[in-house]
């Protein structure tokens, strides 16, 4: 193979992260994949050019190789400076939150056929921050869309959808009730849709999707959607599946800049006891290895490790297994050159 | 047959859109078989939309006339045109809830007997504030491209719908109260909420009470549901979850609810849709309808009648006869053989 190295950066993160991010980094050594890892950690004070723990130096790794893979973090408590996520997000423009949800061949949830991608307009919407208390008692919180970003997710959606050999984009809503804010959302949708005739496109009400979703996830295939919408159904549609520990994420920003990260948390009752399920944080790095059209390397980590959970030997504890993250890994570096000498593409 | 119970009561009765006029008709035929004491004062044609497809902007006055002065409504989903030229900020179903001040929402998810689910023995009660939140209805455009929609919490009301969860909750035996919320994000809006049924909480030491984020409200609803029991929620978070409960539980054929207000109440599908997809084929569930039915002769104090409805529903579930069920819960009927068992029963 002739694939010049890729720098990537990588924030391993607090909690189960640096565990998790071993496990990444040695499954992507044993498949071949030519990345190179920027390791990037916070700063221990705030940097005051950024005004969060995150560095100017942690930003321009990312602005600099447009790709990278995020582990949990904690974000600090404290006042006068930005979460982190908030900083990530502004900083480097990331409009969209891509979630690919489908169930695991072998892992028996109460759903088995799921195979839905949520797509979350990022920057806006209920997350505005605009808040304030009218007279005592009465507090109005704004929720801003707006034709640029609901255009810009919408374009994302069609064109991921047209890439990954989707078929079909729902954009849920709930214009009934907000018929100009999300009325403008959809107005987005359609516009887009038009350009895209390949790929079918319809509407749904929010609230009926979410019926629709618990009693047959089958029903959808892309789902595109405002900010608060987004986050709900994207966490619901990781329930389906069997949790946070499995549910990777993109975060995508401009000029195909992206940021994947496991969706999960820093699971401080588990960190450090090699006891972490690093799958989350390895289907990333697979969204992350499509995303530069590395899609032959993709497949054989996302295959191995579909395997491993399938044949049920060695699942990590939150999938009822007793392996460790490291007996976990192994199993998945094993199938991976186990398939070494059978083809030789 | 309770003592008292030749006292006719009047009830507001509108089919509304959709599936409505059929599940209405069988709600009509159930109760002449109850013989219950109950005379409808009927809307037929009450839609959201006017006949030439554009919206209805305003529920006419003698229909809330009728209700303010019935005090009690059994009423189908009017359906909302989504169109540019509906200039109306608010839906039909919004606007009446606002007119008749009806404060809280209800919706009550348990699982039937005999009806394909993921998750057995649910039996989750959802408290939502039906009236500020999202559905304000305050909206408007500030530049070319830019919507601001406005979310209004108010201390009064969320107080009210705490204290409507814990009373009912209290009342009814129920162990404990989950309070739904995205305070972390909205800290003023949802943490006035929070603030409100911390308060309430705090009154009814017996009840355990909780918080949750309500994303993985969702999350944990469909992978974990049997930790819920009374849940409260902001009004838009209360339709997502009633939704996800109302999906658990068998669907919008199966989950009743209600709304209350200071003096009136008016009862529907816990799940308010207007299934247009199967409306006029003569197939839609009416156990949701029924269900809500049985709650308002409950809220009338018929309670016999009331108790003999829930019973033939679930009588009738239980036969695990699949030849007069709905086909949304895996049956062979339609809307008649299943009206026809349910009055068969009584
Ligand atoms: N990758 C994982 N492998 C195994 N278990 C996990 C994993 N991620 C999460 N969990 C389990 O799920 C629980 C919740 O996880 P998570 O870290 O997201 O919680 P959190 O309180 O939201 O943390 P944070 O504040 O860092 O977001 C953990 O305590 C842990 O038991
Ligand atoms: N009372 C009912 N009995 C049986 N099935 C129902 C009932 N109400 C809804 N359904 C089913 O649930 C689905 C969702 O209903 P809902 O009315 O919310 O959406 P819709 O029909 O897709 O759209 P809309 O009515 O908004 O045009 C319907 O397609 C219908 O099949
Ligand atoms: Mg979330
Ligand atoms: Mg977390």
């Amino acid at each position: 193979m002739s694939t010049q190295p890729i720098t990537a950066t990588l924030f391993p993160g607090d909690g189960i992260g640096p565990e998790i991010s071993e496990a990444v980094k040695a499954i992507f050594k044993a498949a071949g994949a030519p990345i190179v890892w920027d390791e990037q950690h916070l700063g221990k004070t705030v940097d005051e050019r950024t005004n969060s723990f995150v560095t100017r130096e942690n930003l321009d790794s990312v602005l600099k190789h447009r790709i990278g893979l995020k582990g949990p973090m904690t974000t600090p408590i404290g006042k006068g400076f930005r979460s982190l996520n908030l900083t990530l997000r502004k900083e480097l423009q990331l409009y969209a939150n891509v979630r690919p949800c489908f169930s695991l061949p072998g892992y028996k949830t109460k759903y088995d056929n799921v195979n839905l991608i949520t797509i979350r307009e990022n920057t806006e919407g209920e997350y505005s921050g605009l808040e304030h208390e009218v007279v005592k008692g009465v507090v109005e919180s704004l929720k801003v869309i707006t034709r640029g970003a609901s255009t810009r997710v919408a374009e994302y959606a069609f064109q991921y959808a047209r890439d990954n050999k989707r078929s079909r984009v729902s954009a849920l809503h709930k214009a009934n009730i907000m018929k100009k804010a999300d009325g403008l959302f959809i107005e987005c949708c359609r516009e887009v849709a038009e350009r895209y005739p390949d790929i079918q496109y319809d509407e749904e009400i929010v609230d009926n999707a979410c019926m629709t979703l618990v009693s047959d996830p089958s029903k959808f295939d892309v789902l595109v959607m405002p900010n608060l919408y987004g986050d709900i159904v994207s966490d619901l549609c990781a329930g389906l599946i069997g949790g946070l520990g499995l549910t990777p994420s993109a975060n995508v920003g401009a000029n195909g800049l992206a940021l994947m990260e496991a969706v999960h948390g820093t699971a401080p009752d588990i960190a450090g006891k090699n006891l972490a399920n690093p799958t989350a944080l390895l289907f990333s790095g697979v969204m992350m290895l499509r995303h530069l059209g590395l899609h032959d390397i993709a497949e054989d980590i996302h295959k191995a490790a579909l395997a491993v959970i399938a044949e049920g030997k060695y699942r990590t504890g939150d999938l009822g297994g007793t392996a460790t993250c490291s007996d976990y890994t192994k199993a998945i570096i094993d199938k991976l050159q186990g398939r070494g000498g059978d083809d030789s593409d | 047959q309770t003592p008292g119970a030749s006292r006719e009561h009047r009830v507001t009765l509108i089919p509304g859109d959709g599936i409505g006029p059929e599940v209405t008709n069988s709600v009509v035929q159930v109760v002449d078989q109850l013989k219950a004491p109950i005379r409808w004062d009927r809307f037929d044609g009450l839609s959201g939309a006017m006949p030439d497809g554009m919206p209805r902007l305003e529920v006419p006055a003698e229909v809330l006339d009728s209700i303010r002065k019935n005090k009690v409504c059994l009423k189908g989903t009017l359906f909302t045109p989504l169109s540019k030229k509906n200039t109306s900020t608010q839906s039909l179903n919004v606007q009446m809830r606002k007119d008749l001040e009806l404060t809280v929402n209800l919706v009550h998810g348990f699982t039937l007997p005999g009806i394909p689910v993921r998750h057995e023995d649910l039996d989750i009660v959802v408290i939502r504030e039906n009236l500020e939140g999202e559905y304000s209805g305050l909206e408007h455009e500030v530049v070319d491209g830019v919507v601001e929609s406005l979310k209004v919490i108010t201390e009064e009301r969320s107080l009210r719908t705490a204290e409507y969860a814990f009373e009912f909750a209290f009342l009814n035996n129920r162990r404990r109260v989950t309070a739904v919320h995205k305070a972390n994000i909205m800290k003023k809006g949802d943490g006035m909420f929070l603030k409100a049924c911390k308060e309430v909480a705090s009154r009814y030491p017996n009840i355990e009470y909780t918080e949750m984020i309500v994303d993985n409200t969702c999350m944990q609803l469909v992978s974990r549901p049997h930790q819920f029991d009374v849940m409260v929620t902001p009004n838009l978070y209360g339709n997502l979850v009633a939704n996800i409960v109302a999906g658990l539980c068998g669907g919008n054929g199966i989950v009743p609810g209600g709304n209350i207000g200071t003096d009136v109440a008016v009862f529907e599908q816990g799940a308010r849709h207007v299934s247009k997809k199967i409306a006029g084929q003569g197939i839609a569930n009416p156990t949701a309808l029924l269900l809500a039915t049985s709650m308002m002769l409950r809220h009338l104090q018929l309670h016999s009648f009331s108790d003999r409805l829930e019973a033939a529903v679930m009588e009738t579930f239980l036969s695990g006869d699949k030849s007069v069920l709905t086909p949304d819960v895996g049956g062979s009927g339609n809307t008649q053989t299943f009206t026809d068992a349910i009055c068969e029963k009584l």
